[in-house]
């Protein structure tokens, strides 16, 4: 079982973000690998661990964004490829998609993860747009994954509960925060990051041009959401009808 | 000159700090209350392979230098003393001798589950009437056919009673009487009939740091349990005391570090007579001090670790940041629970905590007075 696992170098979430020009800081700010990209990495290596193979690291972004991919060897992954190119400042989710469809076809696989959505822009796009430049079948939400040597069965999270789906491979499955528990890469784990084969890949190398990372999107406002409102208070003696009550309204029950 | 650590060493910290504030500081007050050491908290940094740090891999560890995993001790050390002193103790005192002067059948036999962690070894030195006369050993292992027949008690010993103990070497006389006092070091593996495990200590701090007395009455073990040479015992241990308070140092450092940060949040959030704290010099000066001493303290365990990892003398240097380092922490400790002024002294600050936990580091693996005398010796005083 060969996984592909797309992970990305995003803005510590734990600091404030930052607008500029309509888009997120990304220089001058702590970049760390997307906390929700753990999952998916944890996936590959459980797959692994289970039917062999190889786990390959693939992300797009400035050079440094490298750090993320080496986080991810340090975990266990068994290769990295990074896409870096000038003409990629800038790139939406679409032309991330278009780019890295190309490399990971380049680098072969059965499996694609992905993690639901990034952890800065979180539009949750691009891993159906990747599914759909690859031709593959796509299963999204897992909250549970297994696989066997052509297939995987995966937990689908939904509103109201979960489907259990089958799917052959090859696939792409994105992966919710809680499907598993990403291991602390060890200082064994770090050592031995360094001596793991990562490609630094061009736009050049992937037979792209700067047309083929053309924008065509426009980002006209950004705003900041609306404050969570206060939750409701009730009182014990009132509970169990009140929250009956609540639920209904949030036709929960 | 150079004063950064590796890129591989930075990453490592920041790896160790994020598990540290996920997996131990929510749960560090929980636990010093229980009083017990938690096994779950230790799995998951046997995960991590920090018990294995320094040794090679052929035993399953990671060939770090000592640097790595006095970082490692520091970075817990920030927010739980008794989990760092446990890693300290485990690797340093229960599986380092091992290492050092085991056979190979003996490292084959005992070190990678200490290694992995899924084992911890205790470090069987101090008695009751020892302490800092180290020399004092007044336990006896007495050769009987191919066993050796134990009597007597040891104090104080980190690790010797947890559940996953699997054994503790001790120090032992060894001679037949006469003027040449023969101490060597033997294993005794956990369960040994007469090996007895006293109840665990009611303890200032370190609260779930797992500390016994041990006491052995008619213990046999094979005669192949000796560990290094018959009569290098003391010598040997004393050896693997230097790398130890290195350890502490750093452990110190965490835990100063620990206060300082607590300090700075702190004094940058309670409001007192229209302002915050941290503007007033009676507190910003002294939380200057505490960074002040914390850093200089953060080197000098850094340099002595530097020292030992290069092959060079370092004695002087691990017993002036041992003394360095634990009265730092202990001064830093007393003035962030200052700071904190009546919250300081209510447990659910962790100063409060850091306080407790801070005394013992001028104590034990060498007290503070024991420090000077090394460092005393080494600038050639004349000896009393």
């Amino acid at each position: 079982m060969n996984v592909v696992v797309c992970v990305k170098h995003v803005p510590d979430p734990n600091a404030p973000v930052e607008i500029q020009d309509n888009r997120i800081k990304r220089t001058g700010v702590q970049n760390v690998l997307d906390p929700g990209d753990m999952y998916g990495i944890e996936a590959g290596l459980l797959l692994r661990e289970a039917l062999g193979g190889e786990v390959t690291v693939i992300s797009m972004g400035p050079v440094q964004a490298v750090e993320a991919i080496k986080r991810a060897l340090s975990m266990g992954a068994d290769r990295g490829v990074m896409i870096s190119d000038d003409a990629l400042t800038g790139a939406d989710s679409l032309v991330t998609a278009r780019v890295l469809a190309a490399a990971i076809r380049r680098a072969g696989f059965d499996l694609v993860i992905a993690g639901v959505e990034s952890t800065d822009g979180y539009t949750g796009t691009m891993p159906s747009s990747l599914a759909e430049f690859l031709g593959l079948p796509q299963v999204t939400f897992a909250k549970r994954l297994s696989a066997s040597a052509s297939s995987v069965t995966v937990d689908r999270q939904t509103a109201s509960g979960y489907h259990v789906v089958e799917c052959s491979l090859p696939a792409l499955v994105t992966v919710t925060a809680g499907v598993n528990e990403p291991r602390y890469p060890s200082f064994k784990g770090i050592m031995a990051a360094k001596k793991k084969p990562l490609e630094h890949l061009t736009l050049d190398h992937l037979g792209m041009s700067a047309a083929d990372a053309e924008v065509e999107q426009e980002i006209v406002q950004i705003s900041a959401v609306d404050e969570r409102k206060s939750g409701t208070r009730v009182a014990n003696d009132e509970a169990a009808a009140r929250i009956a009550d609540l639920l209904a309204e949030a036709k929960a029950i | 000159m150079d004063f950064d650590l590796s890129e591989e060493q930075q990453s490592f910290v920041s790896i160790v700090r994020s598990f540290v504030d996920d997996a131990i500081r929510p749960n560090a007050e929980r636990w010093d209350l229980e009083e017990e050491l938690p096994l779950d908290a230790v799995k998951q940094m046997a995960d991590l392979g920090l018990f294995g740090l320094p040794f090679p891999e052929r035993y399953g560890g990671a060939g770090a230098d000592l640097v790595t995993l006095c970082l490692a001790i520091e970075e817990i050390a920030r927010v739980d003393s008794s989990l760092a002193i446990t890693l300290e103790a485990a690797v340093g005192l229960g599986a380092m001798p091992i290492y050092r002067f085991g056979t190979e059948e003996q490292k084959n036999t005992w070190l990678p589950s200490l290694v992995s962690g899924n084992a911890l070894a205790g470090y069987g030195l101090t008695e009751p009437g020892g302490g800092s006369d180290a020399g004092a050993t007044r336990t006896t292992a007495i050769l009987e056919g191919d066993e050796w027949l134990i009597n007597g008690s040891k104090s104080f010993i980190t690790n010797s009673g947890t559940p996953i103990t699997s054994l503790v070497t001790i120090t032992a006389i060894t001679d037949k009487g006469g003027d040449a006092k023969e101490i060597s070091a033997i294993i005794v593996p956990a369960g040994t009939p007469g090996f007895e495990v006293g109840p665990a200590y009611r303890k200032m701090g370190w609260h779930h740091s797992d500390t016994h007395e041990l006491a052995f009455g008619d213990c046999r073990v094979p005669q192949a349990n000796l560990l290094g040479r018959r009569g290098d015992g003391l010598r040997n241990f004393l050896s693997i005391l230097d790398d130890g308070r290195i350890a502490i140092a750093a452990l110190a450092v965490g835990l100063a570090q620990g206060c300082l940060d607590e300090c700075l949040s702190y004094a940058g959030e309670r409001r007192a007579f229209g302002r915050v704290i941290g503007g007033y010099q009676a507190i910003s000066f002294k939380i200057a001090d505490m960074a002040t001493k914390t850093e200089l303290a953060r080197t000098a365990y850094q340099k002595a670790a530097w020292l030992k990892s290069k092959g060079r003398p370092y004695t002087k240097q691990a017993a002036m940041a041992k003394l360095f380092a634990s009265e730092t922490a202990v001064e830093v400790a007393r003035d962030a629970v200052q700071v904190h002024g009546g919250y300081g002294y209510i447990e659910e600050f962790p100063v409060c905590r850091h306080f407790r936990d801070s005394k013992i580091l001028e104590i034990g693996e060498g007290t503070s007075e024991i420090m000077r005398m090394l460092i005393a010796r080494e600038l050639k005083l004349p000896s009393t």
